[in-house]
């Protein structure tokens, strides 16, 4: 076996310093050395989809990036988008509004893929949410009310928005 | 059984409402629990070596290399195993025997040779690599009807035939409709095996404890607490020392009802090394060798017309690939007589079917389980006889509908429909589609040489399955009892009021715990996000068959509102007693217990629900404290299936109904279907939740718009060999694939169930591959093609149009 690596990865906002084999992928590092479940195996192959994460604000399949790939970078996964009060972020919200998922286990893929978009595009149409999340598979939802989540998430935030704004005017 | 009577115009409040979904939270944050997120100190991880080859004798096996590699803690063969564990469990009596890992000879490509067990997968699968398996190549059988030859070699030495089961049963005259008929269609047709493929692949942790003799299993199977003696049987262990404790599930649709096998490997591991282990199936095992694959069938029909078009007989011969076990046996065809004459008053049938070996992996459930290639055929043959007949294909389904004065209707195996307005739903079908635009469009596209076709489909969705189908067509002599195929919920009242409800079924990706906290609401008048619902393990005692069968929000209901009844009915006795009242003179109304007609006396749920805890004054002398009820809700009508099998009894009675109309253009140089438009009227009876309903709908939809054009095992025609192990050659349908569907929904309620609610899981993919193949024949009629043959890929579009112009 060789040697481990060392790598400084930053998780949801958490530095962390470890060693890790070099053949460890990062799918395996978040579910394992870091805990954090919420990123899911679905075929290892990087088809579905459903490992995806944002690596330095990039979509990203987790299961085909060695974590020793990532030294110096900054990922986000599914954990961070909620508030520790439960507050769910507008996507998750925009999800449950639309009924954008049912047995859950692409939504994180789904989810992390639409903050992408929503970070590039704040406002997508159904062209947009194809082009970006057309490789993610969802074997549930037939996908109809997964774009519409996503474009009524863009909805939400730019409500957010105004709101904000408009408490600062 | 007993009708339930209720008048339709009952006001609810929360049935039938698009409620929040309750599960959606966990789902969303990451937190839900499946399989994979499940960790237990010590825990090892598994991973199975598996047979590349279709057909083998394994000559040696030598797992020394293994053995000595760090981190490897135990590795299995087959023999090995089966001195830990049983045989899967049969659902019949066929004899063939199936261990989850093979002995001596391998019969599928994928079937596990040794499974390995390491302090983490990487080296688990390290470890598989280093196996030694020298294999003596035998022919393998990919073809059906060749294996249906008495000289073809045999899957399984102990049997004389690969032929495991043949069945011909008449219902009604139907030698006498066939020579009284004026036209009989005849159909051959195809329909390949898919798989469900659930994002999440199955798997399990179990923890042998060597010192009590008992085991614990948490996996994602469904039948947790309906036969943990089957998997207390496979692992050897007590049934009453068996805990089985249910994960959230990542989908299933139908494919991980047992998953017998995933559990037999991760208990044999666990019982070799008196550790924890969990198995996770990678996404090849889980397409290789999950039971996930549904039917493999080739159809010889006919259909009986008169001259005016009347529906006389219907004639199913069919040959089933099942693969290379019979573990199931011949479930999918109890379940396809559930409904073989549609929603037509079709007066004879003959079903003949041979269930065949061959060197593929068994055939389990998915989505359909049986009646959805019976809709494929059925559906082919009525529009085959309009165009034969020259009757418009609209106008032969209307004459031949099931009035809706005719409900409750009994068709010729036995089973009873409840209740339909088939034509209502067609009508509305065409309104929304919009045909006439469609029909404009077509002409003008065909005057630029482009093809545009308009499908039609009407079709039945059975559900709330009774299990009696699994062996009612089985032996001579009289079959068992039907089944009562119960589901149960306990509901309790704590001493402050609050509600909780546990259910035996687990989260399979539907919408449990929202359909229990409306079924409370309702009955309590409370908020439905105050009620808590909790998922029973299989020490709860609980029995639940779970979902499947379109049968869970059914049972359900009918569950969860006996217990909260119960429930309720206690707290109204203790209220009256403190208020000093009679019974009979109190309701509870939002959640608050009053006399009625007097709203100003009144006590609380809270109130109650202390009094009744803590300070009960013996209301009744047989009543002690607490407010706790189970009530478990059999299946409400089924009858038993008569010795001959004249009369297979009523076993799927909720009969849910819907029209399709899908819009495709097809590009007969290319082979490729575009779906341009997709209409749907839908009839499932009351609608629990319209949003969850339109959910099941689209999504089992866009699963037949896989099964129409894209989803298919395909095995190398001379070596067997699996060609579709992955997601890169096996298609699923991508956003790319789905157009924009339009759904509306009628309501004829069932007369048999609370609340009047049918099944709605299954319809949308029971309806849209047939659906699908009548929109593309419709574009392609200026050719002269007839699709028999699903999915249509490319490559057999163009076959079909090369065939249909004598080019090939």
């Amino acid at each position: 076996m060789p040697d481990k690596v060392r790598i400084r990865i930053t998780v949801n906002g958490t530095r962390h310093d470890l060693l890790t084999e070099p053949r460890t992928l990062l799918a395996d590092l978040l579910r394992g050395d870091l805990a954090l479940p919420g990123t899911h195996l679905g075929c290892e192959q990087g088809v579905c989809g459903a490992c995806t994460v944002l690596v330095d604000d990039v979509a990203t399949r987790s299961c085909l990036v060695f974590a020793a790939q990532l030294d110096g970078s900054s990922v986000r996964t599914v954990e961070s988008l909620a508030g520790a009060d439960g507050t769910l972020h507008p996507i998750q919200q925009a999800f449950t509004q639309e009924h954008g998922l049912q047995c859950g286990f692409c939504t994180p893929g789904m989810l992390m893929g639409a903050c992408e978009l929503l970070e590039r595009v704040p406002e997508p149409d159904r062209e947009d949410v194809e082009e970006a999340l057309g490789g993610n598979l969802c074997r549930c939802t037939g996908y109809q009310n997964i774009v519409r989540s996503v474009c009524a998430a863009g909805r939400l935030m730019a409500d957010e928005k105004t709101e904000q704004s408009g408490v600062r005017a | 059984m007993s009708i339930v009577e209720e008048p339709v115009t009952e006001t609810r409040r929360w049935v039938g409402q698009s409620v929040a979904r309750k599960e959606d939270p966990k789902l969303l944050t990451g937190r839900a629990g499946y399989i994979g997120d499940v960790v237990l100190p010590g825990m090892l991880h598994g991973a199975v070596l598996r047979s590349p080859h279709a057909h083998a004798r394994i000559v040696s096996i030598d797992t020394s290399e293994a053995e000595a590699l760090p981190g490897v803690v135990v590795v299995l063969t087959g023999a090995a195993a089966a001195e830990l564990v049983d045989p899967m469990p049969a659902f019949c009596a066929e004899p063939v025997e199936q261990r989850a890992i093979a002995v001596d000879r391998v019969r599928y490509p994928g079937e596990a040779v040794a499974a390995v067990a390491a302090t983490d997968r990487y080296t688990a699968e390290d470890a598989c690599a280093k196996i030694r398996v020298e294999y003596e190549l035998l022919p393998a059988l990919v073809d059906p009807v060749a294996a249906m030859e008495p000289s073809a070699t045999r899957v399984h030495e102990t049997l004389d035939s690969n032929v495991v089961f043949h069945r011909s049963l008449d219902w009604g005259d139907v030698d006498g409709d066939l020579a009284r008929a004026h036209t009989v269609v005849r159909s051959s047709a195809r329909w390949h095996r898919m798989g469900a493929h659930p994002i999440e692949t199955a798997g399990a942790v179990a923890s042998w404890d060597p010192y009590g003799q008992s085991m614990t299993v948490y996996s994602n199977s469904n039948f947790i607490n309906f036969l943990p003696w089957a998997f207390a049987g496979i692992l050897r262990v007590s049934t009453n020392r068996l805990r089985m404790i249910p994960c959230t599930v990542g989908g299933s649709f139908g494919s991980k009802h047992l998953i017998t096998k995933v559990v037999s490997i991760t208990g044999a591991l666990s019982k070799a090394c008196g550790r924890p282990v969990q198995y996770l199936e990678d996404r090849t095992d889980n397409v290789a060798a999950n039971d996930n694959v549904g039917c493999d069938r080739i159809y010889d029909a006919e259909l009986a017309l008169a001259e005016d078009g009347e529906m006389l007989g219907l004639v199913l011969r069919i040959i089933d690939d099942y693969g290379a076990y019979f573990q199931f046996a011949h479930g999918q065809h109890g379940n396809a007589v559930a409904q073989p004459v549609g929603p037509y008053r079709i007066g004879s049938l003959r079903y003949d079917v041979s269930c065949v070996l061959t060197n593929k992996v068994q055939q389990g459930f998915f989505r359909g389980a049986g009646a959805d290639p019976g809709n494929f055929i059925l559906e082919r043959l009525v529009d085959k006889a309009a165009l034969e007949m020259g009757i418009d294909r609209v106008e032969l389904r209307r004459r031949n509908f099931i009035r809706p004065e005719q409900f409750p209707y009994k068709i010729p195996t036995g089973n009873v429909y409840d209740s339909g307005d088939y034509e209502a739903v067609l009508d509305r079908a065409l309104e929304i589609a919009g045909l006439d635009r469609w029909r404009e469009e077509q002409e003008r596209l065909r005057a630029e040489g482009r093809y545009l076709g308009i499908g039609l489909a009407s079709c039945q969705e059975r559900s709330g399955y009774n299990a009696s189908e699994w062996w009612f067509l089985y032996g001579d002599e009289a079959p068992l009892p039907a089944t009562s195929t119960p589901e149960s919920c306990k509901i309790d009242v704590d001493a402050m009021g609050g509600v909780r409800a546990t259910i035996g079924c687990p989260l399979w990706g539907n919408s449990p715990e929202t359909v229990v906290g409306q079924v409370v609401a309702e009955e309590f008048g409370i908020d439905p996000s105050s009620v808590s619902v909790a998922y029973a393990d299989s020490t709860s005692g609980a029995i639940s068959a779970g979902p499947g069968g379109s049968r869970v929000t059914i049972m359900l209901s009918g569950a969860t509102r006996g217990a909260a009844r119960t429930v309720k009915d206690k707290m109204i006795r203790v209220a009256a007693s403190a208020m000093e009242m009679d019974p009979e003179d109190v309701e509870c109304v939002e959640g608050v217990f009053r006399a009625k007609g007097a709203p100003g006396t009144s006590m609380t749920m809270a109130e109650v629900a202390m009094r009744a805890h803590l300070f009960n004054d013996g209301t009744s002398e047989a009543e002690s404290s607490g407010l706790v009820a189970v009530h478990t809700y059999d299946h409400p009508y089924f009858t038993p299936p008569t010795a001959d099998r004249s009369d297979l009894g009523a076993f799927y009675p909720m009969v849910s109904h819907a029209c399709h109309i899908p819009i495709v253009e097809v590009d007969p140089e290319t082979g490729q279907v575009t779906l341009r438009a997709y209409y749907v009227v839908n009839d499932c009876g009351t609608v629990m939740n319209p949003a969850l309903v339109e959910g099941q709908v689209i999504g089992g939809i866009v699963q037949g718009i896989g099964a129409a054009l894209m989803e298919e095992y395909r095995y190398g025609a001379s070596d067997g060999e699996l060609e579709t192990p992955t997601f890169r050659e096996y298609l699923l349908p991508s956003m790319h694939e789905v157009p924009e569907i339009v759904l509306e929904h009628l309501e004829t309620p069932s007369p048999f169930t609370e609340y009047g609610v049918k099944g709605a899981g299954e319809g949308g993919r029971l309806v849209a591959p047939t659906a699908i193949a009548s929109a593309v024949d419709d574009a392609l009629r200026p050719l002269g093609v007839w699709v028999d043959e699903l999915p249509m890929t490319p490559e057999r579009v163009v076959g079909m149009v090369a065939d249909a112009q004598g080019r090939r």
